[in-house]
């Protein structure tokens, strides 16, 4: 077990800066292991980047990295995002 | 519940302190009042933004541990020694001073009074913020669900909200908790770190089917959700906010 994990509950207001959408309730499919689980559920590591990880493979599910003007997403293990209309 | 406090592009706002508190040696709660607030959910936090002369920027996140009241809201702060913000909000903030705050964010770590129950509120120290606005919500909407708060602390005089709590105790809340540190010399409650045995005790059993909520730092919330799933809770209906050593 890593001290340094967090969950997707930590970068809510950071992804909801960025989708301008409370996203910890979007569901996310696992483009791995297909376990479906919210986003506040997912692990977090925060470092120079903030990486979202599969709760159940650790398959890591999306990368986000910023600088002052822009927030830099790549959704590499990520299948699916539901989100509430 | 407004659309508004749940979605849309995030901003920063001026928050106002009207009220320091101490709870601990270490902990003061502050409330705040921010004149725009759309209100919030129990469970969600709110960003903080402190700026430096230089331009400095730090962000830390605190759970909201009032249940929703208008335009005031109450964080409560751990000071961490060598942190960047804490000492400022827990040392420095005085009532009439403005602070930059951004909220309210999350929607999954939430509980209303219609989810129904039973609940079980599992709080490793400040952990106990979110579920305290969950618990003070509860009490505000007279609602009689079956909440068991199973709460660590170090010791007995670190029990943040400890009147509180022992006055909204009965209802339907059963307070327990466990202190892990030291005992008063008359204490007769759980004297150990949380484990399954304990969490067996305070209950509810899995065929309840209670909806579980872990707040505390990472080794505690991991340890405590293990400590569930073992005992045969849904992993599906555990729900998790983790807070790490550092940052204050």
């Amino acid at each position: 077990m890593d001290k340094l994990m967090l969950d997707g509950n930590a970068v809510a207001g950071l992804l909801q800066e960025v989708f301008a959408a409370e996203m910890t309730t979007a569901i996310g499919s696992c483009a791995t292991c297909h376990a479906t689980d919210p986003v506040g559920a997912t692990h977090v590591y925060l470092g120079a980047g903030i990486v979202l990880r599969c709760p159940h493979c650790d398959n890591t599910l999306a990368v986000i990295v910023r600088d002052e003007r822009r927030a830099w997403i790549t959704f590499q293990g990520i299948r699916a995002l539901g989100l509430a209309l | 519940m407004a659309r508004a406090a749940i979605s849309g592009r995030l901003t920063w706002q001026l928050a106002e302190a009207v009220d320091v508190l101490t709870e601990t040696p270490h902990v003061k709660t502050i409330a705040f009042d921010v004149a725009d607030w759309a209100g919030h959910r129990a469970g969600q936090h709110v960003d903080i933004r402190l700026t430096a002369e230089d331009g400095y920027q730090a962000e830390r996140s605190y759970s909201i541990a009032s249940a929703p009241n208008g335009t005031r809201l109450d964080l409560t702060v751990v000071r961490i020694a060598d942190g960047e913000v804490s000492p400022y909000l827990a040392d420095e903030l005085k009532p009439g001073d403005r602070i930059e705050l951004r909220g309210p964010v999350g929607g999954y770590f939430v509980w209303e009074p219609p989810q129904g129950g039973p609940l079980l509120l599992v709080a490793g120290g400040s952990g106990i913020a979110p579920l305290m606005a969950m618990i003070r919500l509860r009490a505000a909407a007279g609602s009689d669900v079956d909440t068991r708060l199973l709460f660590s602390s170090r010791g007995w005089d670190d029990i943040i909200y400890r009147d509180e709590l022992e006055r909204l105790n009965g209802n339907g809340l059963t307070v327990v908790h466990t202190l892990t540190s030291s005992q008063p010399p008359d204490w007769t409650g759980y004297a150990r770190l949380v484990d399954a045995e304990m969490l067996a005790e305070v209950g509810p059993s899995p065929a309840e089917r209670p909806r579980v909520y872990v707040c505390g730092p990472t080794p505690f919330a991991e340890a405590v959700t293990e400590a569930l799933v073992h005992l045969g809770h849904d992993p599906q209906g555990i729900k998790t906010e983790r807070f790490g050593p550092t940052g204050g």
